[in-house]
């Protein structure tokens, strides 16, 4: 008697193995909807969380390389009996004379207050601070006049004032040749600048000349605050000569600091993003998960008959446990999908409201769909299980 | 080369649960080219004997072999095969998809069989034909009647032209006129040469059918006929 072979069940091909998973999730819509809904908002949350940390961390480099790192700036310390000390009037020459400087200027607080008239009790200062400034303060700040013009040779002798942008808007002043109360008198706005992020508290101070600040309102012209710019390369050997330039008898009674690594510290703040909205999320997909797997298991149970005819038809234990696989699969990534373009597009919208560049990094997005496939496997395994354990017979007779 | 018979069931017994055994000792042959009725009333072991002889089940004791092969001998997988390359089967219920057209419903019964989604259309389409259901391809069951949708049913076990049909109760979801019309479609099946086997409780049916073989209490009580009897009146203005 002839053997034949016994016969061997045939492979399906990749696009027909996508095709029945598809079709349990197209016969019911709804509870597709729902549960892939639960793997959505957990993806659109860590996202989300990621996308906004990522994009405040790019707008703050993006500040840091419009500005410049080779900014440094130079502030009086204390004495050693705890005495404010005193930059010398000449600090700003003396720094000039270190090579690499560019530029180097000062300003020096002015103990006095400004007000939009004279009129408004002296007690009320908005929190704006009158200085004394050189004329290249603006050239080693890269700052810009928003209105107006920058002090000159000419008017840092006369009672003209240019106000930071914040100082400005505090006193309510928009148009140019307005005069406010500074000191005992009235000194005319002759420009506004616009806002700068590594200098924040000129933003907040009304501007004068060296010369009418000692003439008119009783300065004694020691700086309080010097900035230099140097070439990239020299700021730390220019850092470390500026004690010993700026006061040579008291080098410890100098403070240096370099304000970009302010921002440079809220940059690497922003970019280690909030642990508890990404815990957050992280529930939300784990219970998105458990959705899933529910989800499945009923599906199981309510298509016994599918199973029953699927296996008559020649489907093998292997071809149904890799159907409902494949629809656990589908399932939890169309979660992840929507839920990465929810999470996109609310880091988009946040960013653009906020003016800054959207940044969704590709590892968070690649991370969100190795996590939609891992909740979905883990949620399909065992209802998929159970479909080829299933006896075809049993399977069959159920009504 | 294919074998002699395509049923061949010698001392088949089927205890379930260690209980009353549900079939006591089976034999039976089924050759290429027959139109048989297995009858017998309601517990006598029919379903089983069809689980049997469709490899859905494995016998307690005895040999069934399928096309040649030795049930037995078989691991899950070859069986999985072997069902589909093999057999076709029409349930009680007709087991559609819901919301999926007649021409899919027929197509997916070929997905296990591995030819490409477009042949496989190609055969559904062409089998719908033989059921004469050809101008309701895109239909889906709820827009169909029911001895429409058993014809899709119909048309679904013998797409992939498999040497034995097994219909279980094939008439037992339908009125006489649609139950008449999707005989009248197993009758023009057997004409062009398919081998069926018919399960059922209904003497009439059975009657209508060449070979008449009656089950009760799990034995074989009688076997006629020879499978060269000619359709009864049964299926007369079924169709047309
Ligand atoms: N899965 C099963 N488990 C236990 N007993 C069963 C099972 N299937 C059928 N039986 C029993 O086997 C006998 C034959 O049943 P069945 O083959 O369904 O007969 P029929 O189809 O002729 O009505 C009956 O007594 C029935 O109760
Ligand atoms: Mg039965």
């Amino acid at each position: 008697m002839t053997r034949r072979r016994p016969p061997a069940p045939a492979r399906l091909s990749p696009s027909d193995v996508l095709r029945v998973g598809a079709a349990g999730l197209r016969a019911r819509p709804t509870r597709v909807f729902l549960s892939a809904l639960g793997i959505a908002i957990g993806i659109a949350t860590m996202i989300a969380v990621i996308g906004i940390s990522s994009s405040s961390r790019a707008e703050l480099l993006r500040q840091i390389d419009r500005l410049g790192t080779n900014l440094l700036t130079v502030t009086p310390g204390q004495t050693v009996f705890g005495q404010q000390a005193k930059l010398p009037p000449e600090a700003v020459d003396m720094v000039k004379r270190i090579r690499p400087v560019r530029t180097a200027s000062a300003v020096g607080v002015i103990d006095t207050t400004v007000r939009r008239t004279d009129r408004i009790p002296e007690a009320v200062t908005s929190g704006l601070t009158v200085q004394a400034a050189s004329a290249e303060l603006l050239t080693t700040l890269e700052g810009r006049v928003a209105k107006g013009t920058w002090l000159n040779a000419a008017t840092e002798r006369q009672p003209a004032v240019v106000l930071g942008s914040e100082a400005a808007t505090r006193l309510g002043i928009t148009r140019m040749g307005v005069r406010v109360w500074l000191g005992n008198r009235w000194f005319t706005v002759i420009g506004i600048l616009t806002p700068m992020s590594l200098a924040p508290e000129i933003e907040r101070s009304a501007l004068v000349g060296f010369p009418v600040a000692e003439r008119l309102l009783g300065f004694d012209g020691h700086p309080t605050t010097l900035y230099e710019r140097s070439t990239e390369e020299s700021v730390e050997s220019v850092r470390a000569v500026l004690p010993r330039t700026v006061n040579p008898e008291n080098p410890n009674e100098v403070n240096v600091s370099r304000p970009s690594d302010a921002l440079a510290a809220r940059a690497a703040a922003a970019g280690a993003f909030t642990n508890l909205l990404l815990g957050l999320g992280a529930v939300a997909l784990l219970v998105g998960g458990v959705g899933v797997a529910n989800t499945m298991v009923i599906s199981v149970l309510e298509r016994r008959r599918e199973i029953g005819l699927r296996r008559s038809l020649g489907a093998t234990r292997g071809q149904v446990r890799i159907q409902f696989l494949v629809e656990s699969l589908l399932l939890s990534a169309l979660g992840g999908v929507a839920g990465a373009v929810l999470g996109a597009l609310a880091t988009a919208g946040y960013a653009l409201s906020r003016d800054w560049p959207p940044v969704v990094p590709p590892w968070a997005i690649g991370g969100a769909v190795a996590a939609t496939l891992v909740v979905g496997s883990i949620a399909g395994i065992y209802p998929a299980i159970r479909a080829a354990r299933l006896s075809p017979t049993v399977a069959l007779s159920t009504v | 080369m294919s074998p002699p018979y395509v049923v061949e069931l010698s001392e088949v017994t089927k205890v379930y649960g260690g209980q009353v055994p549900a079939l006591r000792g089976v034999n039976l042959t089924i050759g290429t080219g027959e139109l048989l009725a297995i009858v017998g009333p309601s517990g006598s072991g029919k379903s089983t004997l069809l689980n049997l002889v469709g490899t859905l089940d494995r016998p307690t004791a005895g040999t069934v072999r399928i096309d040649g092969f030795d049930v037995a001998e078989l691991s899950d997988r070859e069986l999985s095969a072997l069902r589909g390359r093999t057999l076709g089967f029409i349930f009680q219920q007709f087991h559609l998809a819901p919301g999926v057209s007649a021409l899919d419903n027929v197509a997916d019964g070929l997905l296990y069989t591995g030819v490409p989604i477009k042949v496989r259309r190609e055969r559904a389409a062409a089998a719908l034909e033989r059921v004469g259901l050809g101008h309701r391809l895109g239909h889906k069951p709820n827009q169909m009647s029911g001895g429409e949708q058993q014809r899709v049913a119909v048309a679904r076990a013998v797409a992939g032209d498999p040497p034995l049909i097994l219909a279980d109760e094939p008439t037992g979801n339908l009125d006489s006129a649609a139950g008449a019309e999707v005989l009248g479609v197993l009758r023009d099946l057997h004409a062009a040469g398919n081998t069926i086997a018919i399960i059922t409780h209904d003497m009439e049916i059975a009657e209508w059918c060449p070979r008449r073989v009656r089950v009760r209490d799990g034995l074989i009580v009688e076997d006629e006929g020879d499978g060269a009897g000619r359709p009864a009146e049964i299926t007369k203005g079924a169709r047309t």
